[in-house]
This record gives structure tokens, C-alpha cells and sequence, in this order.
């Protein structure tokens, strides 16, 4: 290439799309029964699994998931991460966070969604790891005020 | 399975930090690597299959088609794959079904990712789903949940993984260190990975992949045209892949249905009984160290719940009887869509004698495996040089 | 949201109009998408809106089948080949086509009603995509006689440059 005046540039730009997504019958009823503090899963007739978060039909039968059921609201940890960096959208304030997936008493698979560990001091790494554990048990704790989405459960607290 | 099919050249570009490139250019760096390495010209090819992440990730829609110039796909048809990190072995797959079906008989296999001209966190947690899946923590997160969970089933020692996912580090980027195509060329000791900052507890900065630019290109062609145009093609001798439930929650994780069942698929395909003793080099997909460990298992490299053991071992260590990513893998080189078919290529590369530093001596027979999604896609190609 | 829009409006120059939906039966979740983007413009772009910058308009000719390309390319689609040869074009050209956007959507860089054409600067073996203005856009019939006598346009320059296409505001029937 003849004659660069400098080196290439980048260019910066925000790309910014606005969606909005439609729920659905049942999850419009899942987060309903957020909103009343209870946990609704749904049964597959065929197979018999009880799942949450609560689908319209059974990913494994194909079949559509009919019978609601409200779910215990304790369970053990299947496994958890303890997350501690940044990127777009994370600030410093808002981590480190502990991700789990929780399965709950009476449902046939684990629950990755709003289950985040809380009710003790995050910020001691050498904590977390003793008290977190696989296996350990929890029960959800709920926000004062709910609005049907996923942050109406506030955190999991570790229960002896 | 259809016809023979085989690789006849491959191209990549140094990955790593490409500011120096527009994204077009990059894609024409690979793409005219391979057309030399093939020794055919663009007239020769019967069509192209292009694949990366979702166009979110660069912020340019349809890039299939930004890309047209540089694909050199004018005048010629054009399929476009996209199963997120396993895209480049979804993209193998097409090409080789293409052609084993009889409907062409040269195709250019190409993928590509510029993850430096966007947050790539950020966008794949953004572009999920919003209300039913885990929010926060990145790509991470999900792999280091999937990570615990095998370990908690198995009931293995927090330390002895430790150990083990170290040195699966230091193998992979001693392989970067022979690969002067790969992003990241380091030098690390044991102590280094297991005291690196926490990025999503337990995986560390040294147990995961980089954010890399970087574009792979494969030509595949049937088996007479193979034979007239290459010297020393490298035979497809079996491909696998497998899909699984959405929520994570679903399914164990540590008993990875995808990857048992596709890998038996194209262990069944090649005609292998023993993968450990008859493979010579294995390309895992392996963006966290820990998750290379489930892999030797599922991939059925070594019996489930004892990878730590065979690695500390040096089973997959350079000189042991399998050894792993000599290229480095994905641990020293990401660019999210190509990487599936860097690994391709790299197996190629292997059972043609044409890797360089980084060759594993007399390799006949090597695998190349890929991943997708939060856990639900799982590829697998393996190649020959032997018909 | 109001937080991530505060870190756009430093770093765009595009007005954020408040988007409404329309309603729906069951209940919807909002999920708009904000992410940054860093493109890296290589040699051949970044040169090409530096000519921008001074007010020229750069392309590249194929040594092999002579055509002359613009914006600049790095390669010829065509040959394959690296296109060395850097051309200073003339600013003037002939119309190709061109449509009158008359609708908004998000997002959208400039305020409708605005004409995009097809430009073939002399010289040039392609034609440029820019914006056709410099005159009364409200009535679309008067737009379409306007356009009907209009053969030559040529370049009119932003008094703002910032090295982007924008740097031409738009092309002025002449």
C-alpha cells in the first residue's frame, strides 16, 4: 500500500436494538405465581417429570405439559460458580455474585434461573467455599415487592 | 455415509489481535492462504459454506454477505451454519455432506470471528434469552457450573482437579508456544495457573480461553478429485454430532449425553474400538481447562470420573500415548466460530505431516471436536490419512 | 437503561427517539440490546476516509482488468488481486437510480424524507451509494418531476468532517 498516513484506525459505535418478546400462556402463569410467592412446575403426562421454570410442552416427549403443579421451595445445590469480573454492562458494585443451579424438592431437573446464593458475606472467598457446597441445602427468599419477573426471588439462603 | 470425502488444503490466519485488518480483509487472509495451499483456483470450486456467531457479536448483520468479495462466492451457491462454538465443526459437517451426497465436488469450508470489535460477554449474555436463564457471568459461568457439577458427581478432590486442569494448561500453551499461528505464546508453570486471579470460581485466568480475531478456511473434495488434485489428502473417516435440551437444569452435565453419543457415532463411523490406544492426536475443544477434563471422558478417552488421574499421568501430555491440542487448542487461540474448524484443520494438518514444530511424529489418525451453546451442541470430526 | 443510553449519546451523533410497541394480549417482556462496537478499519478504509477528511474522493484501480473502483478496496472482487493504485476521483457523476424514503424506525441516521441513490462518479466502474438532496423533499410528486430532469449530481461536503461517509452530506443535481 503506497503512502499510510497512519496507523488504521478502529471506529467506535453503540449498536442499540429495542425488542420486546412475547412470554406466552404458560410463562405469563409461571411468573403469575411469582408474583403470589409461589413456584409453579409443570407435569409431562407422559413421562411424569415435574420441571421448572414450567414449559408448554415436555422437551424429552414432545408432548404438551398441561397439569400445573406449585413446587416446594427448598432444594439442594446441583452445582455453583463463584463469578468475580467485568464486562459491558457488569460494574465493580454488582459482582462477585454466586450462580447456582438448584434442584428443587419434587422436580425432576435442575433450576438454573434466579438462583443466586445469598445471605452471607460474598466477599470472603474463603467462606463461600465453606459453605457452599454441592449438596448443600437452600430456600429461596423473596422480595418485598415482586413484579412477575425472574429478580422476584432475591436469593437462595444456605438453610443447616 | 456417502462418498468419500477429504480435506485438500487448509488456511489460517495468525490469530491474536487483528486491529491492523478490517474484518473482509481478515476473511480474504485465510481464504487465499488455502487457495495456495490447495494449489486450485476459485473457478474449481463448486460452493461455499460460511459460518461464526451470531452477527450481534461483530455488530454486522447477514455477514455472509459482507464477506461475498472475500468468500469469493459470487456466482456460486452459498450455505451459511451457525451452532455457535461449535459453528466451524458445523460448517466441516455441511461441506461433508455436500459433497458425499454427490451435489458437488470441491467446497470451500470457511469461518471466521473479530471478537476485538465487540464485547463478546457482553453480547452473548445480552442476546440470551432474557427471563428464564442464568444472567449474569458471561460464557463462563455456565462452563464453570457444568465443571463443579462433575466434580461434585464423581466426587472428585477440589485439589487434585486443581491439579489437573493446571497442567492441562501448560500443555496447551506449551502447544501455543509451537504454533506461531496461535494468539496467545506463553510460557506458564503449574504454580502460575493455580494462583491466577478468579474469573468464575473454580476456573481462573489461566483456565480460559482468550478473546482472539482469526479465520480458518478448509477445502474439502470428493474422492476423485482428491485423489487427481492432492498429493496427500486427509480422509474424513467419521463425523458425530448431537443436540441437547435448552435449560441447563435439564440434563446431568457430568454424563454429557451430546458428546458420549456423538462421538460414538463417528468412533462407529471410523471403524474405532479403542480411541485411546488407536487415535494418535486428539484437537479437544478446550476454552476452559477444566472442561477438557469431561471431555477426555465423555469423548471416551479414558474412564468417567478418572480424567484427573490419566492427566496427572501425562496420558495426554506432548510425548504421552494421546497427546492434546499440540496446537495449543482453544485455550491459546478463540475466535469463537472459527475455532471448531481450526481444530479440523489442525487434524489435518497432523495426518499430513504438514504441522511444523508443533507435528506429532507419525500420526495417522486424529479427532477434532467441537462445542456449542450453554452446553447443547456437540461436533466431531475424525481424520485419516488413509482412505 | 437510562445509564447505558448516557454512555451512547457521547459517542453517537444519532438522535434516541423513544419507541413505543404496540400492545399485545399476553404479557411481554422488554429487552432492548446495548452493546459497544470497535471496528477496525484497516489500511485501505482508514486511507480512504482520511481523503474524506480533506475532501477528496478516493478509489482504487485493478492492474489487472483496469476497472476503478470507489469507495477504495482493498481487492478487486473480480481478479482476486491487491488493488495498489490510488485514484483521486472527480465529484461529479451521473444518477443510476434512486429512492425517496418517506418512513421512520429506529435508529434511523437521518430524518426522512430523504432520497438515497446510486452515483456513478466519472471515472468510476461501480456507482456509490449517497444521499441526493439540496432541494424541497415534502412533496413526493414534485420530487418525482424534479427527479425526472436531473442527470448530473455532484458531491456537497459536511462543514464538520469526521472521516466518516457523512463527510459528503449529500450530492446536489447540478
Amino acid at each position: 500500500m503506497a503512502e499510510q498516513k497512519e496507523k488504521p484506525r478502529k471506529v467506535g459505535a453503540m449498536g442499540m436494538v429495542p425488542y420486546e418478546m412475547a412470554l406466552g400462556p404458560t410463562w405469563t402463569k409461571f411468573f403469575e405465581g411469582f408474583k403470589e410467592k409461589k413456584i409453579l412446575g409443570t407435569k409431562c403426562k407422559k413421562c411424569g417429570r415435574v420441571l421448572v421454570p414450567a414449559r408448554p410442552f415436555c422437551p424429552r416427549c414432545f408432548e404438551p405439559m398441561e397439569e400445573w403443579v406449585e413446587v416446594a421451595q427448598e432444594g439442594t445445590i446441583v452445582t455453583w460458580s463463584y463469578v468475580n469480573y467485568t464486562y459491558f454492562g457488569v460494574t465493580p458494585d454488582m459482582i462477585p455474585v454466586i450462580g447456582a443451579i438448584i434442584k428443587l424438592d419434587g422436580v425432576d431437573c435442575g433450576t438454573g434461573m434466579s438462583t443466586q446464593i445469598g445471605g452471607l458475606d460474598i466477599k470472603d472467598f474463603e467462606l463461600v467455599t465453606k459453605k457452599v457446597k454441592v449438596g448443600a441445602r437452600v430456600k429461596a427468599v423473596w422480595r418485598r415487592k415482586r413484579q412477575g419477573n425472574f429478580r422476584d426471588i432475591d436469593y437462595w439462603k444456605i438453610i443447616e | 455415509m456417502g462418498r468419500a470425502v477429504a480435506v485438500i488444503g487448509t488456511g489460517q490466519t495468525k490469530h491474536g489481535r487483528r486491529d491492523d485488518l478490517s474484518y473482509p480483509d481478515l476473511v480474504r487472509e485465510a481464504v487465499k492462504k488455502v487457495f495456495e495451499d490447495a494449489g486450485i483456483t476459485p473457478k474449481d470450486v463448486d460452493g461455499v459454506v460460511y459460518g461464526s456467531m451470531p452477527s450481534m457479536m461483530e455488530g454486522m448483520a447477514y455477514n455472509h454477505f459482507y464477506f461475498a468479495d472475500a468468500l469469493r462466492v459470487v456466482g456460486k451457491p452459498l450455505l451459511r451454519t451457525e451452532t455457535c462454538g461449535s459453528t466451524g465443526q458445523s460448517v466441516a459437517h455441511t461441506a461433508i455432506h455436500w459433497i458425499a451426497s454427490g451435489m458437488a465436488d470441491v467446497v470451500l469450508a470457511v469461518a471466521s470471528e473479530k471478537e476485538h470489535e465487540g464485547d463478546a460477554q457482553a453480547t452473548m449474555m445480552t442476546i440470551l434469552e432474557p427471563f428464564l436463564m442464568v444472567t449474569i457471568g458471561g460464557a463462563p459461568v455456565a462452563f464453570s457450573l457444568q465443571s463443579r457439577e462433575w466434580m461434585g458427581y464423581y466426587h472428585i478432590d477440589d485439589d487434585k482437579a486443581r491439579e489437573a486442569a493446571s497442567i492441562v494448561s501448560v500443555d496447551s500453551h506449551d502447544g501455543g508456544l509451537k504454533n506461531p499461528l496461535a494468539h496467545i505464546r506463553v510460557k506458564l508453570t503449574k504454580e502460575d495457573v493455580s494462583k491466577a486471579p478468579i474469573i468464575t470460581y473454580p476456573v481462573r485466568l489461566y483456565d480460559v480461553c482468550p478473546t482472539s480475531d482469526g479465520a480458518c478456511a478448509v477445502i474439502f473434495a470428493s474422492e476423485e478429485k482428491a485423489k487427481k488434485i492432492c498429493k496427500k489428502p486427509a480422509w474424513v473417516k467419521g463425523i458425530g454430532f448431537r443436540g441437547e435440551e435448552y435449560f441447563i437444569g435439564d440434563s446431568n452435565k457430568a454424563v454429557w449425553q451430546s458428546t458420549i453419543e456423538a462421538s460414538k457415532e463417528a468412533y462407529k463411523e471410523a471403524g474405532i474400538t479403542n480411541p485411546l490406544k488407536e487415535l494418535d492426536v486428539a484437537e479437544v475443544y478446550n476454552p476452559f481447562s477444566y472442561q477438557e477434563l469431561m471431555f477426555l471422558e465423555c469423548l471416551g478417552l479414558c474412564p468417567p470420573g478418572e480424567a484427573p488421574d490419566y492427566v496427572i499421568k501425562g496420558t495426554f501430555s506432548p510425548g504421552g500415548e494421546l497427546p492434546c491440542d499440540p496446537s495449543g487448542g482453544v485455550l491459546c487461540t478463540n475466535p469463537i466460530g472459527a475455532a471448531g474448524l481450526i481444530r479440523v484443520a489442525e487434524a489435518a494438518l497432523q495426518v499430513t505431516g504438514k504441522a511444523g514444530e508443533h507435528q506429532v511424529e507419525e500420526a495417522k489418525l486424529a479427532l477434532s471436536h467441537a462445542m456449542g451453546g450453554a452446553e447443547q451442541f456437540n461436533g466431531i470430526t475424525i481424520l485419516g490419512s488413509e482412505l | 437503561m437510562a445509564e447505558k443510553y448516557k454512555l451512547i449519546k457521547d459517542l453517537v451523533r444519532m438522535e434516541i427517539v423513544d419507541f413505543t410497541f404496540p400492545k399485545k394480549e399476553y404479557r411481554t417482556g422488554r429487552h432492548d440490546t446495548v452493546l459497544p462496537y470497535n471496528w477496525a478499519l484497516g489500511p485501505t478504509w482508514t486511507r480512504f476516509f482520511d481523503g474524506l477528511k480533506e475532501g477528496k474522493i478516493f478509489g482504487t484501480r485493478c492492474k489487472k482488468c483496469n476497472k476503478v473502483l470507489v469507495p477504495a478496496r482493498t481487492f478487486c472482487p473480480s481478479c482476486y488481486e491487491d488493488m495498489e493504485e490510488w485514484i483521486e476521483l472527480p465529484q461529479e457523476g451521473s444518477v443510476e437510480t434512486w429512492c425517496l424514503v418517506n418512513y421512520k424506525y429506529y435508529g434511523q441516521v437521518k430524518k426522512p424524507p430523504y432520497i438515497i441513490g446510486q452515483i456513478r462518479l466519472d471515472k468510476a466502474n461501480c456507482s456509490l451509494t449517497h444521499f441526493i438532496g439540496g432541494f424541497d423533499l415534502s412533496d413526493p410528486d414534485k420530487v418525482r418531476r424534479k427527479m425526472k430532469t436531473v442527470s448530473r449530481v455532484k458531491a456537497v461536503w459536511s462543514k464538520e468532517k469526521h472521516g466518516d461517509i457523512y463527510d459528503i452530506a449529500y450530492f446536489k443535481p447540478i
